[in-house]
Order: C-alpha cells, then structure tokens, then sequence
C-alpha cells in the first residue's frame, strides 16, 4: 500500500497549527521589544523567578497537590467498592460516575457557586441549624474543592479499569497460601493496580495545575493560579514575552512531568486516556 | 456485614457529592423567585426566559455549529492522516506520532494562547473562523489517535486479497479497509464532537467578539452573578445527557461501551 501521502494535508494543518504557534511563542519568550527597540533576552524567563511570581507558581502547585490527594484518597475506595459489585451494578455504577462528567465543565463549576456563596445554599442550612455561616466561597478550599469535584473521575475511571482487569485467581493464590484480606490487598491488588492510580494522579494533577477557570469562578480575584497569571498577561496586561515565557515554563513543567510518570507505567495502561 | 454497611455508606456519600449540585440546580430552576436561598414557589418562567434570551440561544447555535463543522472535518483529515501515518517508516511514523501527542498533552491554555498569538500575527480578525479552526486542530489528534490501534490491528491479508480478486486500489480502500476502521472513526468523530461541545479555554482565547459558545456565555455570566436561566439550561443540558447516554447505554454492547466511556476520559 502506497498510502503515505493521504497524511500530507495533516502534516500541512499540524506544522502550521500546532509546530508553527508553538514556535512563535517560544520566540516571544525570548524576545523583547521596548518602543523601537527590541532583540533577545532571557529577562522575561529571569522575572518569572521574583518571588511574587514564584509563589503563584508554588501555589498552583501546592493546590493540585493537595487535589490530586484528595482524588487518590476518595477515589480509591469507590473505584474498589465498584469493581467488587457484580456486574450488572458495576456498569450502573460507573455510567452514573461518568454522566456529571458530560454536563459542561462551567455548568459544574457554576453549580458549586450556587451552594457556596455567602447566602448560598449550605450557609442557609448551617444558620437554620443555629450554626454561624461559613466562608468557603473565595478562598483556597473552594479552589480545591471544584477541582476534586471536577477531575475526581478522571482518578476513579483509570483506577476502576485496572482494578477489574485484575486476574481473581490471583487474589485467590494469595488467600490460599494463607495471606488475610488486608495482606492480599497490600501484597497483590494494590500493586498490580499501580499503573491506573498513576494515570490517574497524571490526569487529575495536569488539568488542576494549569486551570483558570476554576480559581477566577471560585477563588475569585485573589488567589492567582499559574492558569491566570497567563490569562492576565494576554488579556488585560498585553504583556505578551512575559506571557509566552511562562507558558513556556509551564510546558515544560507538564511534559517533564508527564515523561515521568510514563516512566512508572511501564506497559502503557491507560496512559492514551489523558 | 459491618463492613458491608461501610461500603454503602460511603459509595453513596460519594455519589450525593456528585449529584447533590446537578439536582439543587434542577430544583431551583423551578424556583419563583431569584435568590436560591429559600425555594418560594414553583414557575417555568426561567425556561420561557431562557427561550427568548438571544445571546443563549446565539451562544448555542454557534456552539453546534462549531461543533458539527469541527468534528466532521477533523474525522475526516484524521482518518485520512491514520491511513497515511501507518503507511510511513518506523522514523516518519515516531515523529509524526510526537506532534500528534503534542496538543493532547500540552496543557489547553498553552495550545489556547500559542493559537491566538498565531492569528494576530498572520492578521486574521479572531472571530468563528479562528474558532473553528482551532477547534479542528485540537481534535485532529484524538480522531488519528482511535483511527490508528483499529489499522493495527487490520489483517494485511484482506486488502491484498481484495486486490488479487481484481479490486482497484481506491475500491478496496472503500470497501474493505474503511468499513474495517469504522468503530475507530466513530469514536473519534464522537470524541470530537463532545470535546468541541465541552471546549472552554481553547474557544475563550481564539474567538473575537460577537461569537461566543455556551461555555463562554455561561462564564461571563457567572462572573456577573448568578441567573437564574443558567439553571434552566442546566435543567435542559442534564436531561439531554442523561437521555443520550442511557440510550447509547441501551444500543452498544458492554465490551464497546466500557472503550467509549474511557475514551471520554479527556
């Protein structure tokens, strides 16, 4: 079969799409330009280690950690109590997981809002309960709080598939030869469901670390993620080299992150889902 | 059984914290009057608003619309550039596959921007073309992504079979290795399409003003406060998904089902 040039105009789109921006943003960050002058600089990568910028990339990391945990602690369990339920439930079960998912990421987000606000839904309850409101909206819990709301399936999903692929007659050598549930658990399941917990930590912490749309709806103005620092730069400062460098930055964060994680996976298990 | 109990407790702990914001929305799309602090009586004049607000209603046409265009031209250059790549040597093929990962990996707001600054600098107006050529360009990948594994797993055989009972090159394409891709084709342009549908970030900064999707209308006005119609149209959003799923559910058998599922995992 002599079918190579059918990939040509996709070669085409790609280079001028994907290859071409990219390079010009790279160009970007390593260029500046002041009234007439202009020429090359690492000036914009430089400002981007002061400390007010250092410390939003720290918080935008230190968030999707403590999301990503989140996940991993919450979705562990059900992703387990799911795959044990027999099959008919088991279907049910994950369908009824995946259906929120396909409701518009905003739309979740949005819903979060309803209930957090200052006269929100759960302060309504806590003052009708003779409680003193609370104030989760605009703060770094409710930044969290919509991340594990959104991206928890995408850390039971990975984990569910590897758990059921799981082969029993392994699990029943293990209680054979006289191992207890926990220790079967410990010594069998949690090991070979390794690869899925790590797509799913890649899935959940990639998307938390470079949102913006969850912190500017939930945390408000304040609390600046990485996602936002970008959005700023373009949008309202029009600092553009500034703005390419940290995009810049922050790709390579993900990609040297991501080759690692794939490192971990050896055969690949569920990395394509991302 | 203490155990058992457990369990229960927590998958539906687990499943109340999914659901409990979709559902206070539905009920209070229903709510007289504006706050959602108390639910004062029931109404359907949300639904007849949202109705008759034009800027939803632009935001959803322009959002099919994208879609629709989006998706059918990305499944059919991706196709197209699956056959291509599986065709290639082992060196074309890895570097081709490398762009290809480069969009699906690359955090969305960077892809976003990179879009943007090239459209300034070729001095196009950003508006629905740049939005919908973004938008083929980020599911182009995920439609070659699930055209390849099915050219992988192709018996060669059966195409040169074809070939030897006298099928011209092009025929044989057509009717022996397209209908043998098709499951793989089908869910890309399903990919494709939700993703587009879904697309927030990627449309937020290739657009101009004038056009914008739902997800665009719905930040904006999130950031404004709440309305009341955003909860009617979630009301109307969620039926639809539900009612498109469980039949999708109904139609396809459970091996095809659970790969669709995962898929959407993007």
């Amino acid at each position: 079969m002599k079918r190579k040039n059918y990939a040509y105009p996709y070669v085409f789109w790609m280079t001028i799409f994907v290859v071409l921006p990219l390079f010009l943003v790279l160009v970007y960050s390593l260029t500046f330009k002041n009234g007439l002058k202009a020429g090359i600089t690492l000036s914009n990568f430089t400002r981007f280690f002061e400390p007010i910028y250092l410390n939003v990339l720290l918080r935008s990391i230190n968030l999707a950690l403590i999301s990503t945990i989140i996940c991993l602690l919450l979705g562990y369990p059900i992703a387990y109590i799911i795959s044990r339920t027999n099959i008919k439930h088991r279907n049910t079960l994950i369908l009824l997981f995946l259906i929120p998912m396909w409701m518009n990421f905003l739309l979740r987000t949005y819903a979060w809002m309803t209930l957090l606000e200052k006269n929100g839904l759960i302060n309504k309850l806590l003052t009708s309960l003779g409680l003193s409101p609370l104030n989760i909206m605009y703060t770094n819990g409710a930044v969290v709080l919509g991340m594990v709301y959104n991206f928890l399936p995408f850390m039971v999903l990975p984990i569910y598939t590897v758990l059921i692929k799981i082969d029993k007659s392994l699990i029943e050598a293990a209680n054979d030869l006289g191992a207890n549930k926990f220790k079967t658990f410990l010594k069998v399941t949690l090991p070979l469901s390794l690869p899925g917990v790590i797509s799913g930590i890649t899935m959940v912490f990639m998307p938390s670390v470079t949102t913006f749309v969850i912190s500017r709806l939930l945390g408000g103005g304040q609390f600046t993620l990485i996602g936002n620092l970008i959005e700023q730069q373009f949008i309202n400062v029009g600092d553009w080299n500034f703005g390419s460098a940290i995009s810049i930055v922050m790709m390579l964060i993900i990609l040297i992150s991501m080759s690692i994680m794939n490192r971990f996976d050896k055969d690949k298990e569920g990395v394509n889902l991302w | 059984m203490v155990n058992k109990i457990l369990k229960r407790v927590y998958t539906a702990l687990i499943y109340i914290f999914l659901y409990a914001p979709i559902v206070i929305l539905i009920v209070f799309s229903f709510n007289e009057s504006k706050s959602r602090g108390s639910f004062t009586g029931f109404t359907l004049k949300w639904y007849s608003m949202l109705f008759n607000d034009r800027q939803i209603m632009r935001s959803m046409y322009y959002t099919l619309l994208v879609a629709v265009i989006a998706s059918c031209v990305s499944t059919f250059l991706g196709t197209l550039a699956a056959i291509g790549i599986h065709n290639m040597n082992k060196r074309q093929k890895k570097i081709l596959l490398n762009i290809t990962y480069l969009p699906v990996l690359n955090p969305d707001i960077v892809t976003a921007i990179s879009l943007m600054v090239l459209f300034i600098a070729l001095n196009l107006k950003l508006g629905l073309f740049t939005m919908i050529i973004s938008h083929i360009t980020f599911c182009l990948p995920y439609v070659v992504l699930s055209v390849l594994p099915k050219l992988k797993q192709l018996n060669p055989n059966t195409y040169e079979a074809a070939l030897d009972l006298g099928a011209t090159p092009s025929y044989a394409l057509r009717k022996v290795i397209i209908p043998e891709i098709m499951p793989g084709i089908i869910s890309g342009a399903l990919l494709s399409f939700t993703l587009s549908v879904d697309d927030f970030v990627i449309s937020f900064f290739t657009t101009g003003s004038g056009v914008s999707n739902l997800s665009i209308t719905i930040y904006s006005m999130a950031r404004r406060g709440i309305k009341p119609e955003i909860n009617a149209l979630s009301t109307l959003l969620f039926l639809t998904v539900l009612i498109l799923l469980l039949l999708i559910n109904k139609i396809t058998n459970k091996e095809s089902k659970e790969m669709s599922l995962i898929e959407k995992t993007k």
